[in-house]
């Protein structure tokens, strides 16, 4: 009979039941948007071009040219979110498409991530932010049955629970709200910008109080935080959303920017970043800003974690409990 | 000194803050929306025993602290001082009774212990879980009554009271769990 852990690590983390809620909850996915005449795509997960941000490390691999130098040949990224295809898709005439699909981001492991994982991701031409949300409180009703989610904007849920303005206030007054709220950071925060501040105040005092009545869906995101949203109004914000449920966020939605040269605009300033950061560049030409130049149709967008949600729906609390192999067994 | 990286980050990891050395009990990975790592760590001061709460982002990095655990076998005790020896290699190391905290109820000469040393001066011991010691005073015990919930205060041969069952009486061996201080069982010499 043996004793040490390593001869148990084949088996799954998740029991059957589980995997069993999991295929079931993949079903009620693909019928959810069968109803609704979506076309279930897929795109690649290797791919030359990659979503270049500040804080997501994509996985690289390289395509030998000659077998007997495997580390020789060019680079392909294991895609962070299927979104670069999807557009394109899009470009090329798409109406209404969704993909489920693994998705590869370094360094990410916790209770709540794994380095891969599983995104619902899907796109409608035409569709505004208001839309987009609809269509993910709809999908996230089918799938954990909590109800229609309540919609409150980013500065609304600021104002009530870090009591501040997100949009106008400055480093200064970000790093004295976190000292009221008694949170303890590291020396090294001085350095920090005021997203960092913000996405400090949101995961410590504004993201428990979200979805514990019912799903949350947090819009109007600061500008600085885009990310492939556009930008409207002043002091301007990102038309971004994202949705949560009893505290743990589950998807990001964008009304999606179309503008090419706003889109290099942004690759070089992340860029600039990684590199101050110490990280490589990622490139920052691609086809998707090819397919922009030819003209992005108008169209919301949204990646939910699967997950999570089948953690919530199975009553877990972490993802590896409803995850046949999470990374350190696979 | 080395470092650690966020990426390197886990329970039961020695760092040092503010000059103290500090042990990792929790670290929990959080990444809200599509912004920086942030790594809330709970960290326990190995010379205070007070627990800090920290958090770090993504990148930012702790110095490792110089503590290492050897196996010592206790030897005397000498009014406030308590004297341990590293099994490996003979060395004698003396400890206050403040080192050695909780854990002098339990010390009985020739008993394994672990110790923990910073910059290779002892901070802590800790008993084995579980230890025999024979009590040397208690009130006698109530005849017929093997209930475990009558209990009365009895000294054992460490120096130490701690609450046991009526029925035990003077001589007797018992079973302590030094995690908790609590009687467990009779046991044998």
């Amino acid at each position: 009979m043996p004793k040490d852990n390593a001869s148990h690590d084949f088996r799954p983390t998740a029991t059957w039941p589980r995997l069993q809620l999991r295929s079931e909850m993949l079903a009620r996915v693909r019928g959810f948007f069968a109803q609704r005449a979506f076309l279930e795509v897929e795109t690649p997960l290797l791919s030359a071009d990659v979503v270049v941000d500040r804080y997501l490390d994509p996985l690289s691999v390289t395509l030998p040219d000659d077998p007997r130098r495997p580390d020789c040949g060019k680079t392909l990224w294991l895609q962070t979110s299927p979104e670069f295809g999807m557009k394109r898709l899009l470009a090329a005439g798409g109406e209404a498409i969704y993909q489920i699909t693994r998705s590869f981001r370094a360094g990410e492991r916790g209770p709540l991530h794994n380095s891969e994982f599983t995104i619902v991701e899907w796109y409608r031409r035409g569709d505004d932010m208001r839309q987009g949300m609809q269509t993910l409180s709809d999908l996230a009703e089918a799938l954990l049955q909590l109800g229609p989610a309540e919609t409150v904007s980013y500065a609304d849920a600021f104002r009530q629970h870090a009591g501040l303005d997100p949009h106008r206030a400055t480093s200064e007054q970000l790093r004295a709200a976190a000292e009221r709220l008694g949170l303890s950071v590291a020396d090294t925060f001085v350095q920090a910008d005021r997203d960092n501040w913000l996405n400090l105040l949101l995961a410590e005092v504004v993201e428990p109080h979200l979805g514990q009545s019912r799903p949350t869906i947090l819009y109007d995101y600061p500008a600085g935080q885009a990310a492939l949203a556009r930008t409207h109004g002043d002091p301007p914000v990102a038309a971004r959303f994202e949705l949560y449920v009893r505290g743990i966020e589950l998807a990001n939605g964008y009304h999606e920017l179309l503008d090419p040269s706003e889109l290099r605009g942004r690759n070089e300033h992340a860029n600039r970043q990684r590199k101050a950061d110490g990280k490589p560049p990622l490139p920052a030409e691609s086809r998707l800003l090819a397919a922009m130049e030819q003209g992005l149709p108008d169209c919301t967008g949204v990646a939910l974690g699967f997950d999570r949600v089948v953690m919530l729906a199975a009553g877990a609390t972490s993802i590896a409990e409803v995850m046949a192999f999470p990374l350190e067994r696979a | 000194m080395a470092t650690y990286n966020t990426s390197d980050f886990k329970r039961g990891l020695k760092v040092q803050i503010d000059g103290d050395p500090y042990l990792m009990i929790e670290c929990n990975f959080v990444k809200p929306g599509k912004g920086n790592a942030l790594y809330k760590c709970k960290l326990r001061n190995l010379l205070r025993g007070t627990v800090l709460d920290r958090t770090l982002k993504g990148g930012d990095s702790l110095e490792s602290a110089d503590v290492t655990e050897i196996s010592s076998q206790f030897l005397y005790r000498q009014q406030d001082t308590f004297v341990f020896m590293d099994k490996a290699n003979y060395e004698q190391y003396e400890l206050t009774k403040e080192q050695v905290d909780d854990a002098w109820k339990y010390l009985k000469e020739g008993m394994d212990c672990q110790m923990m040393l910073y910059n290779n001066n002892p901070i802590s011991v800790s008993p084995p879980n579980h230890v025999v010691l024979q009590i040397e005073y208690c009130e006698p015990a109530v005849r017929g009554n093997t209930a475990t919930n009558l209990t009365k205060p009895c000294k054992l041969e460490s120096g130490a009271e701690i609450l046991c069952p009526a029925f035990v009486e003077i001589g007797d061996f018992i079973k302590v769990d030094t995690r908790t201080g609590e009687y467990l069982e009779r046991a044998k010499g």
